[in-house]
């Protein structure tokens, strides 16, 4: 059973719960390699969202993920705007007017976010960015969407390699972003972008069940 | 006429580097764009799209930026933009009023984002400024006004010379520089009272000359 605009609603309504509740230890992520405004941003940019849907949730998958992108554009600021935001805007397009998202068209859609966030922001593997974690997330929803798996099982495969991915920005030195400025200072920290995407993800997957 | 966006984290920032270069170039739209909008540090898309609105003009917008995210912001806006936009990697400062003086002489959208981007560069001559070519002008011309080439007056002789078809170099000591780059006059450091020597190849080279003398004599209008 796939996803239909409902369903693409409700999980971001629970990606917004959840960004809401990790908003303190974005953070302190962010003020420890970055500008300390990358909590706040998404709470804006997702409070934003959650009204948007309670006046009137559009009626494809597409068009949810197209309110999330220009909601996430105009509310929210830094880097994270401009990239969550051509994020959702390349998976709205990728998934057309589909009524429902299946296993495939999801993996299709995360596969389209990535690649506009690399379009965006310029940054590969290893450059300690939000691109970390989602390059594995669309490698592991790829492999269980042609083996056959639902939406939820791709989200759930997606969020697991996202939060591996981020783990894995720990030790590296930022070469994209703000934190590219502190050069080998920036070793050993998380990066806020590949944590906030890991999260978000995991909280996609409760909404496709 | 082109206009010209600058996009900074810091309302006060773009709107100081708007008004530094809009007072060398009076008739070319300077739109800031500056802030998260709601008074703190950040970049704002809606903003920024505003700002290319209002900058817009019939050849196109040049969109100079600060730091990596205020460059994203600036591409998102410029791809929805209706309209030739370019956002230009150059420093923030000199390539605002360098893209501002090039507007305000006519320069198309490519020769306002060279103008820009040949901001970083400063007071290097061109390697073939003319020495002592036979069909060349020159002219010793002494700064009587109280600032010399500072930026004011050598906005005045690089737009004075827009439009002119002559190489024209201004010499100070050891130093040249391209008379059409504002900030190739200015890096030359001279004060008031000191001798500059204005020399100039081309059709225009005589007008080029006298307009500079004139200028001088007239103290760049101070």
């Amino acid at each position: 059973m796939g996803c239909a605009a409902a369903d693409v609603a409700d999980a971001l309504r629970a990606a917004a719960g959840v960004v809401a509740q990790h908003r303190d230890e974005l953070v302190r992520l962010d003020r420890e390699i970055g500008d300390g405004d990358h909590g706040e941003n998404l709470t804006r940019g997702f409070g934003a969202l959650v009204s948007a849907l309670d006046e009137q949730v559009p009626a494809t998958p597409g068009a949810v993920l197209k309110l999330v992108a220009t909601t996430l554009i105009s509310k929210v600021g830094g880097a994270a705007g401009p990239l969550y935001g051509t994020a959702f805007l390349r998976a709205a397009t990728s998934v057309g007017d589909a009524a429902e998202l299946d296993g495939q068209l999801v993996a299709t859609a995360l596969q389209a976010a990535l690649e506009g966030v690399v379009a965006r922001g310029k940054a590969a593997v290893g450059d300690k960015t939000m691109v970390d974690a989602l390059t594995p997330a669309v490698a592991a929803a790829q492999s269980v969407a042609s083996a056959g798996g639902d939406a939820a099982g791709v989200l759930t495969a997606a969020a697991e390699a996202a939060g591996q991915g981020a783990e894995s920005t720990v030790p590296l030195v930022a070469r994209k972003g703000r934190a590219s400025y502190l050069g080998e200072r920036s070793a050993g920290h998380l990066d806020p972008g590949a944590r906030s995407t890991a999260l978000l993800l995991r909280a996609l997957v409760g909404g496709a069940r | 006429m082109i206009g010209l966006v600058v996009v900074s984290h810091s309302r006060a920032l773009a709107g100081g580097v708007a008004e530094l270069a809009g007072q060398m170039a009076p008739d070319v739209r300077i739109a800031p764009a500056g802030g998260d909008g709601s008074g703190g540090l950040g970049t704002d898309y809606a903003a920024v799209a505003e700002a290319i609105t209002a900058a817009g003009a019939s050849g196109g917008v040049v969109v100079l930026y600060d730091l990596g995210s205020a460059k994203m912001v600036a591409d998102m806006a410029a791809e929805e933009a209706a309209g030739d936009v370019l956002v230009v990697d150059a420093p923030l400062v000199e390539g605002a009023v360098a893209a501002a003086v090039a507007a305000q002489g006519g320069a198309d959208l490519g020769g306002v984002a060279d103008a820009a981007r040949g901001a970083a560069g400063g007071s290097a001559a061109p390697p073939d400024a003319p020495e002592s070519s036979v069909d060349g002008e020159r002219a010793e011309v002494v700064l009587t006004n109280e600032v010399g080439l500072h930026a004011r007056p050598a906005a005045l002789v690089a737009r004075s010379l827009a439009g002119l078809d002559a190489h024209v170099v201004v010499r100070f000591g050891e130093e040249r520089a391209d008379a059409a780059s504002v900030l190739a006059l200015m890096g030359l450091g001279a004060p008031g009272g000191a001798t500059v020597e204005v020399s100039a190849t081309g059709p225009d080279a005589a007008e080029a000359v006298r307009r500079v003398r004139d200028l001088a004599a007239r103290d760049f209008d101070e």
